[in-house]
């Protein structure tokens, strides 16, 4: 049992998984209603569930899911990409033109999904191509999209923010009848036991993080670095047009300029929350989304204080600012220090002098 | 003479997790003394330095500079310079993108302007009067990683230390440079400076050093004059046991058979970016060759280029008679060639990963990306080799980087054999590491051999390189210029053939 405590608290999970405890407690001091789940009857006649923590786990989806690919992009080429929104403008925008084009089936909602995944990942070649082949700083060469994407988006409809109307599409962006729980929820799910699957069943992870944090010797052994540098900002975009249909889905509309806006930075910080160096190397996928689903039960907390909307992200940064220096080196050795002082018998047992410094 | 000292250290201990490092270590250096610090892989010296040097906090004991009663309070690498203890480390700590000046002056001082002009004159004098081929406004990164050694150096010389601390400086030097560093070392003793020099090289300690002081796991062996000891006690009290004659060895060195016509590897007029000259280069099967030449002489490029680390420009290349194409290392890998860098820590490991993901990363790349291999096979193989070599680590899990230099070289060598090679390239397998680990590597390349691998070695100690290999391709200036074997391989021979002047009787 100590052991697996003492390995628990090396873990780099140990700081998301605090933060979130922490977010918890908070709220049951605050209001122990917060975590009502309510069972309702929704517009559409549906049984559902409702309350904070289902909307919380509801909201965060696209979040997640960006979270996993910038995990994969951040390791491999210790840098990030900060054009996901705008990507999934993009994304958002062809599945909207195929789905406009059409009657909406489930054949043609498959097809629109897979002509926006085709165009995310496209828009991930190009910055795989900028980073890998011509060593272009992942955030510089990622900028150009960031820029162009939402006016791409904007030209793909010919400048008009469509809706599309198919009770089909409510089944993925809000809920399937007879199951009570938001679809984007199940979508992460599934997703994530791909993507966990895809990591067994396949190199990816250790090819990527050799490459990440020494791409020489990745190379030396066979790995082919370029390659890998771009699959993960392939495999991001996948990611990004999987957050952009279930975004379009939820609204029935795609609106360019705000779809998923700011969403780069939240991506960003879900993966620093979940103990991930930005600077590449090793990483942990299930850290990025604990850091996605802590960013979106903070927000979600915030608006439940009736705070207003704009000083919401105020709020946020300060909490970030805290879980981000509460797991820095500097602090950590602190806190290790303070612990030995406090528990001097332990300090024999567990000598945990930094290592290998 | 309690007034000569001029560092005493009592009672060192210092312990990692799972790791006693040091262990009530005492060390005693006078003015104007060559000290050396021996010791295997995982002794403690170089932990013994960081604690001096107040990289790592000591557990317990007393640091006293000089003849001053109060014990010396080294916290920091700041604190330990501003006594006047000067470090030049192992690997180098210069920052590559800045100028030969900044690196000398950068640190130095609490001053808040700078003086550009007076920075660069004042260094363009130190390198002179150092002898080293550099100039003051050259970014660092452009000069070789000899030059940048002894920038270093003069750097450490420069701020008038009492104690000046070589951590493995030879390792990247040439013969000339090394004894270039060596006068260097006599004058700054005429000076009065203690020096604490650690090196792997046997010889240089009985060329340069007064005193020795040995180190076992963590313990003090004893401190003892050079004359006292001669050198295969002093192996023997590195190793803590009778080091079996390395000298045999060489007679067993094999060969190889000459299966027919067929080599198991064959190349014509093979070139690559790295610019050396079109080559040709044949091994056998279960043959020892060597590469020697001065360092940046083109070793490294020749097996790099077979190997197809650096971009191939043009040649012909036959595997066991089969034509075939390099393009890439994992070409070279599925034809049963390894390939074991030059720079462990820049080309080999991988820093953050376990030793068993660094051991099996080669052989798993051979399998492809789709098929890894289970956590307990992975664990196997680590295993089996950690016990095969004699790796010192805690767990197959421990990262890599917290391994000491030899546990590294060979976690690397393990990540190579894991893959059955028919031919093994080994550039520098033994820079940098102990000498009871250098005598097990040369073992095992022998023990390949008669398995009947080729291997290929490439080693800066040509006593290593003879003792090795059964035939020596002599490189200089980026050219093959001579090829030895048997009778011809003798140290006097192959320095005439690197000098040229074998050439004529040819």
């Amino acid at each position: 049992m100590t052991k697996w405590l003492k390995k628990f608290q090396k873990s780099q999970l140990m700081i998301p998984l605090v933060a979130l405890l922490l977010l918890i407690f908070f709220n049951m001091i605050r209001d122990i209603g917060f975590f009502s789940i309510n069972i309702t009857t929704n517009n559409d006649g549906n049984t559902v569930l409702s309350g904070n923590l289902i909307s919380i786990l509801n909201s965060a989806s696209e979040l997640a899911i960006i979270a996993i690919g910038m995990t994969l992009v951040t390791a491999s080429s210790k840098g990030q990409d900060i054009s996901v929104g705008a990507v999934a403008a993009i994304a958002g925008s062809v599945f909207v033109r195929v789905l406009k084009e059409h009657n909406i089936t489930w054949p043609i909602i498959l097809v629109a999904f897979l002509g926006g995944c085709v165009a995310a990942i496209l828009c991930g070649a190009f910055n795989g191509a900028l980073v890998a082949i011509f060593k272009i700083q992942p955030m510089i060469a990622t900028l150009i999209l960031l820029t162009a994407g939402r006016p791409i988006a904007y030209w793909i409809n010919g400048g008009a923010t469509p809706t599309v109307e198919s009770p089909l599409l409510g089944y993925i962006g809000s809920f399937i009848p007879g199951i009570p729980i938001p679809t984007p929820i199940l979508i992460v799910i599934a997703f994530a036991i791909i993507v966990s699957l895809v990591l067994r069943f396949t190199n990816l992870g250790l090819y990527t993080q050799a490459v990440g944090i020494n791409e020489k010797s990745a190379r030396l052994n066979g790995i082919n670095a370029v390659g890998m540098k771009f699959l993960s900002f392939m495999m991001l975009g996948v990611c990004v047009s999987i957050a952009g249909c279930i975004g379009v889905s939820r609204m029935g509309l795609i609106n360019h300029e705000t779809i998923l806006l700011d969403i780069e930075m939240d991506a960003i910080l879900a993966v620093a929350i979940g103990g991930n160096a930005l600077s590449g190397g090793k990483f942990s996928i299930a850290g990025s989304v604990m850091g996605a689903y802590i960013i979106q039960a903070l927000t979600t907390t915030l608006y439940a204080m009736k705070v207003s909307s704009t000083a919401v992200k105020a709020y946020k940064a300060i909490v970030i600012i805290a879980i981000v220096v509460l797991g820095s080196p500097v602090v950590q050795r602190y806190l290790l220090i303070l612990r030995d002082r406090l528990f001097p018998k332990t300090v024999k047992a567990e000598e945990k002098q930094a290592y290998g410094d | 003479m309690p007034n000569d000292i001029v560092l005493s250290m009592r009672n060192i201990s210092k312990s990692f997790p799972g790791v006693r490092a040091l262990h009530d270590v005492d060390f005693t250096l006078n003015k104007g003394e060559i000290h050396a610090l021996m010791g295997e892989n995982g002794a403690g010296k170089s932990t013994l330095i960081k604690v001096l040097t107040g990289v790592y906090p000591k557990d317990a004991g007393q640091i006293h500079i000089e003849d001053c009663e109060k014990e010396a309070s080294i916290k920091s690498p700041q604190d330990a310079q501003n006594l006047g203890i000067s470090t030049v480390y192992q690997e180098i700590t210069l920052c590559p993108n800045l100028t030969v000046a900044e690196n000398m002056f950068i640190g130095r001082g609490n001053y808040r302007f700078v003086n550009w002009q007076t920075m660069r004159d004042k260094t363009r004098e130190i390198l002179e009067k150092l002898n080293i081929p550099a100039r003051a406004t050259q970014q660092l990164a452009t000069c070789s990683l000899a030059v940048q050694q002894m920038v270093a150096i003069a750097r450490a010389v420069d701020m008038e230390c009492k104690v000046l601390i070589l951590d493995e400086p030879t390792s990247s030097l040439d013969e000339r440079e090394v004894g270039k560093l060596f006068t260097l070392m006599r004058e700054l003793k005429s000076r009065g400076v203690g020096i604490i020099f650690i090196t792997h090289f046997l010889e240089q300690v009985y060329e340069v050093c007064d005193r020795i002081t040995v180190l076992r796991n963590g313990e003090l062996i004893g401190a003892y004059d050079v004359k006292d000891l001669p050198r295969v006690q002093l192996i023997s009290k590195m190793m803590g046991k009778e080091l079996d004659d390395i000298s045999q060895m060489h007679s067993k060195s094999p060969t190889g058979e000459r299966s027919g016509n067929v080599h198991v590897l064959e190349a014509e007029g093979l070139s690559s970016v790295a610019a050396t000259k079109a080559f040709d280069f044949k091994i056998d099967r279960g043959e020892v060759n060597g590469f020697t030449g001065l360092l940046g002489s083109g070793r490294s490029e020749c097996v790099r280029a077979i190997f197809g680390a650096d971009k191939v420009t043009g040649g012909k290349v036959l595997v066991n008679g089969k034509p075939v194409k390099i393009a890439k290392p994992k070409d070279a890998m599925k034809l049963g060639i390894g390939y074991l860098p030059e720079d462990r820590k820049q080309d080999g490991i991988v820093d953050e990963l376990s030793v068993r993901e660094n051991i099996i990363l080669a052989l798993q790349v051979m399998r492809g990306f789709f098929r890894p291999f289970s956590r307990s096979e992975a664990e196997k193989f680590a295993d089996e080799y950690i016990k095969l070599l004699g790796i010192k680590t805690a767990s197959s899990d421990t990262p890599i980087k917290s391994l000491s230099g030899g546990n590294q070289q060979k976690a690397i060598l393990a990540r190579w054999l894991l893959t059955k090679p028919q031919y093994l390239i080994l550039d520098e397998p033994t820079r940098g590491i102990d000498v009871g680990t250098k005598v097990e590597i040369q073992k095992l390349v022998l023990q390949l051999a008669q398995d009947g691998v080729s291997v290929t070695f490439i080693s800066s100690e040509i006593e290593e390189m003879l003792r090795t290999c059964s035939r020596l391709i002599v490189m200089r200036d980026r050219e093959i210029v001579g090829e030895l074997m048997q009778d011809d391989m003798t140290q006097a021979k192959i320095m005439h053939t690197i000098a040229g002047e074998a050439a004529q009787n040819d």
